[in-house]
């Protein structure tokens, strides 16, 4: 006993030795030499001692997780495991939870703790949730990877600002409609922008029907790119960096949130109040995002959104049965568009400015990142997903430079604990006699 | 004349398929005769499939004709057509070596993926789906009925709500057959549908497709290794060696076939010689 007692002592410390050369190796160079300005130069000025406590760090750390946990009889770690909860299917948990949320969403902006922070904060949040139903479409049913469905909100955002800053003047200048049409800018836009939006899913859809997996990922995160950069650069067409601003504010159907005479609270003998204009915001956003909810849990029964599971399931026996591959894919690129343009929309006339800043790689990454943490397919799961990553990146803003890590952490955490994101289950869309969740582990990811 | 070439489904002429340099397929032609249950056979490597992967459309054959007639006299070129086109328009339905269910989703919902033809025109591009109109929900009713019907047939009918990845492997091969019928097919392609079964589960195969054959208008051809599926059952056989055929008959005349025995059964060492001689290698 006492011998593999000092065989383990011996074999921890050439164990950490190796680990403290090679961080040596590492940091001697990053961390020890250091460039300094100077009159005539530069000059390089040694730090050592610094080079030397991080290498003490990293063996003694490593000499300590060798001994007690890795090499030791009884890993202190042990109690962990017992920690994390155990995997259960969340199945049955949307339909107790759906209402209750539903519920809660409609009555949120008359809640006392409700201010106005935490209101624009909700807007925010539901936005996201839509875009997350939007690609949930793509991803989540037909699975097909889209890395640039921020493409799409771009475009929604893009039509609406052009439509209602530019077409729309100029209509009203050369005569064509009246001026009152600026009041219902937004109602005649939104469709369009979505319809704009389907366009160019049709458009990115073409070149990529063919690919799957990694391929299918690079060629959407270019297309995400090449939009952005179109934006970017087309200057006297969308203002290039400069952005677009002044885009109209929405209108109750017809009646402006303005002070005086005509606007919302003067219509409904209310007092004043900017509130009333984010509390519609919030109203808006929620019907927007409902809608999407709505159309797409009816696609899913339907035998068009059926396709698009067997799609994700198997290619080749969709074929064998006489689906027409191509124009199920397109579909979904399409619909799954067409809802980010609505989203997108309802971010410009929010913000009020865009810019292609608002557009970049990582609102994307943090769309999918949502899709995928909520569980591929699930509805519910987008929404808490949501909620905890747009919501819980506000609540760490005090954290500053450690709240991308501490969310790093928290993601690579959920992803330990259910790999197949929070809510994995999936509910058939037709039932003989009952419709029982069917568990992740025979639900297909899609290739693409 | 052979039964089978009088009023044929479907005549195969001069098939060729290559790859590269390698002739899957050499000049194959045959005839698939109308309500028969046609057997391909042949070795390993023969290009039994590679002859399924033409008819359906999954391979462009390089040269030859595939011609498809139904009952009702519509004819079409298979080779001219898109994959999905012949399981659409030419009605040829077909099953895969390595099963090919849908496997999250239930055994009901495979078999309306399969009527996703007729469905789709009922819900016409979805829109009258998404109010959720008569004449999608009838449409949708009757889709349930057939997707019954076929599950009573194959004995599937209590797991009618389970995910397809939960079945035992026969079951899923038997649930192939009912998605693949679902389509309302003229011509049913079976790759090796009694792989993998145990004698049991193959007696009830042959008693399937014998009913299929019996009380719908659709024509069988299967690929089979099991020789008492295919002697049992097929009214006809074609037998592929290296991409050519070698025999083309009825059961009984394949059986006695030298060329045959020493391709595809197989002979013992010692009988090498004397079987060569026989047919003259």
């Amino acid at each position: 006993m006492a011998a593999t007692t000092e065989n383990r002592v011996i074999a921890s410390l050439k164990d950490s030795l190796i680990s403290a050369v090679i961080a040596f190796a590492l940091f001697g160079p990053i961390v020890g030499l250091k460039t300094e300005t100077e009159p005539g130069g530069l000059a390089l000025s040694a730090h050592f001692g610094t080079v030397g406590v991080i290498v003490a760090i990293v063996f003694v750390g490593r000499l300590l997780l060798n001994l007690l946990v890795w090499k030791a009889d009884r890993p202190i770690t042990r109690g962990l495991s017992g920690l994390i909860p155990a995997q259960t299917s969340l199945g049955g948990f949307g339909k107790f939870v759906a209402p209750v949320a539903l519920l809660f969403a409609l009555i949120f902006p008359f809640l006392p703790i409700t201010d106005r922070y935490i209101l624009d904060l909700s807007v925010l949040v539901l936005t996201y949730v839509m875009l997350g139903w939007g690609l949930n479409i793509v991803v989540g049913l037909a699975g097909l990877l889209d890395l640039g469905y921020v493409a799409f909100y771009a475009v929604g955002a893009y039509s609406y600002a052009l439509l209602s800053t530019k077409f729309f003047p100029m209509l009203v200048e050369m005569g064509y409609v009246g001026g009152g049409i600026m009041d219902w800018a937004f109602w005649i836009c939104l469709p369009l922008a979505g319809i704009l939006a389907a366009f160019w899913g049709i458009i990115l859809g073409f070149p990529v029907l063919r690919l799957r997996g990694d391929y299918l990922a690079i060629v959407t995160l270019a297309f995400g790119e090449i939009v952005r950069i179109v934006l970017l650069n087309w200057y006297w067409f969308t203002g290039g960096p400069d952005g677009i601003s002044r885009i109209p504010r929405p209108s109750f159907f017809g009646i402006p949130f303005s002070r005086g005479e005509g606007g919302f609270a003067d219509t409904f003998n209310l007092d004043y109040s900017s509130m009333q204009r984010i509390v519609f915001f919030y109203y808006l956003i929620l019907a927007l995002a409902l809608l999407t909810n709505l159309v797409t849990l009816r696609l899913r029964r339907l035998p068009i959104g059926r396709a698009w599971e067997a799609l994700r399931e198997d290619e080749i026996a969709c074929r064998s049965l006489g689906i027409n591959t191509t124009n199920t894919k397109l579909t979904a690129f399409a619909i799954g568009a067409m809802f980010g343009g609505f989203a997108g929309s309802f971010f410009a006339t929010r913000q009020g400015f865009i810019s292609p800043e608002s557009f970049t790689f990582i609102e994307s990454a943090v769309i999918l990142a949502i899709v995928v943490l909520g569980g591929l397919g699930s509805q519910i799961g987008v929404v808490i997903a949501a909620v905890v990553m747009i919501g819980g990146f506000e609540i760490f803003r005090q954290a500053e430079e450690f709240r991308m890590l501490i969310f790093g952490l928290l993601m690579v955490f959920i992803m330990v604990w259910r790999p197949r994101g929070l809510i994995s289950s999936r509910k058939p869309s037709i039932g003989l006699h009952s419709r029982k969740a069917i568990g992740a582990e025979n639900v297909a990811q899609g290739q693409g | 004349m052979a039964s089978w070439s009088e009023n044929p489904i479907l005549k195969v002429e001069h098939l060729t398929m290559r790859f590269g340099g390698l002739v899957a397929i050499d000049d194959l032609s045959f005839d698939v005769g109308r309500g028969d249950i046609t057997a391909l056979i042949g070795p390993n490597g023969a290009g039994k499939t590679t002859v399924f992967n033409c008819i359906t459309g999954f391979y462009k054959p390089t040269e030859g004709r595939l011609k498809l007639r139904h009952h009702d006299g519509d004819t079409f070129l298979l080779e001219r057509m898109p994959d999905f086109k012949i399981a659409r328009h030419a009605k040829v339905a077909r099953t895969f070596q390595n099963i090919r269910l849908f496997g999250g989703m239930t055994v009901l919902e495979n078999l309306m993926v399969a009527q996703h033809n007729p469905l789709m025109h009922a819900s016409a591009f979805s829109f009258a789906g998404i109010f959720s109109l008569p004449r999608f929900r009838n449409a949708e009713a009757k889709a349930v009925e057939r997707a019954t019907y076929w599950l009573e047939h194959v004995n599937l009918i209590d797991r009618a709500d389970d995910p397809a990845s939960d079945l035992p492997y026969g079951a899923q091969r038997r649930l192939e057959i009912a998605r693949a019928m679902c389509t309302g097919p003229e011509l049913l392609c079976l790759d090796e549908p009694a792989a993998g079964l145990n004698p049991r589960e193959s007696a009830e195969l042959n008693k399937l497709l014998r009913y299929i054959g019996a009380n719908h208008e659709t024509s069988i051809l299967l690929i089979e290794h099991d020789m008492s599926v295919v002697m049992e059952i097929s009214d006809h056989v074609v037998v592929l060696d290296y991409g050519e055929k070698i025999s083309d008959g009825n059961p009984e005349k394949v059986k006695n076939d030298p060329a045959v025995i020493a391709a595809y059964l197989g002979v013992d060492d010692e009988e090498v010689e004397t079987v060569e001689q026989e047919v003259g290698v």
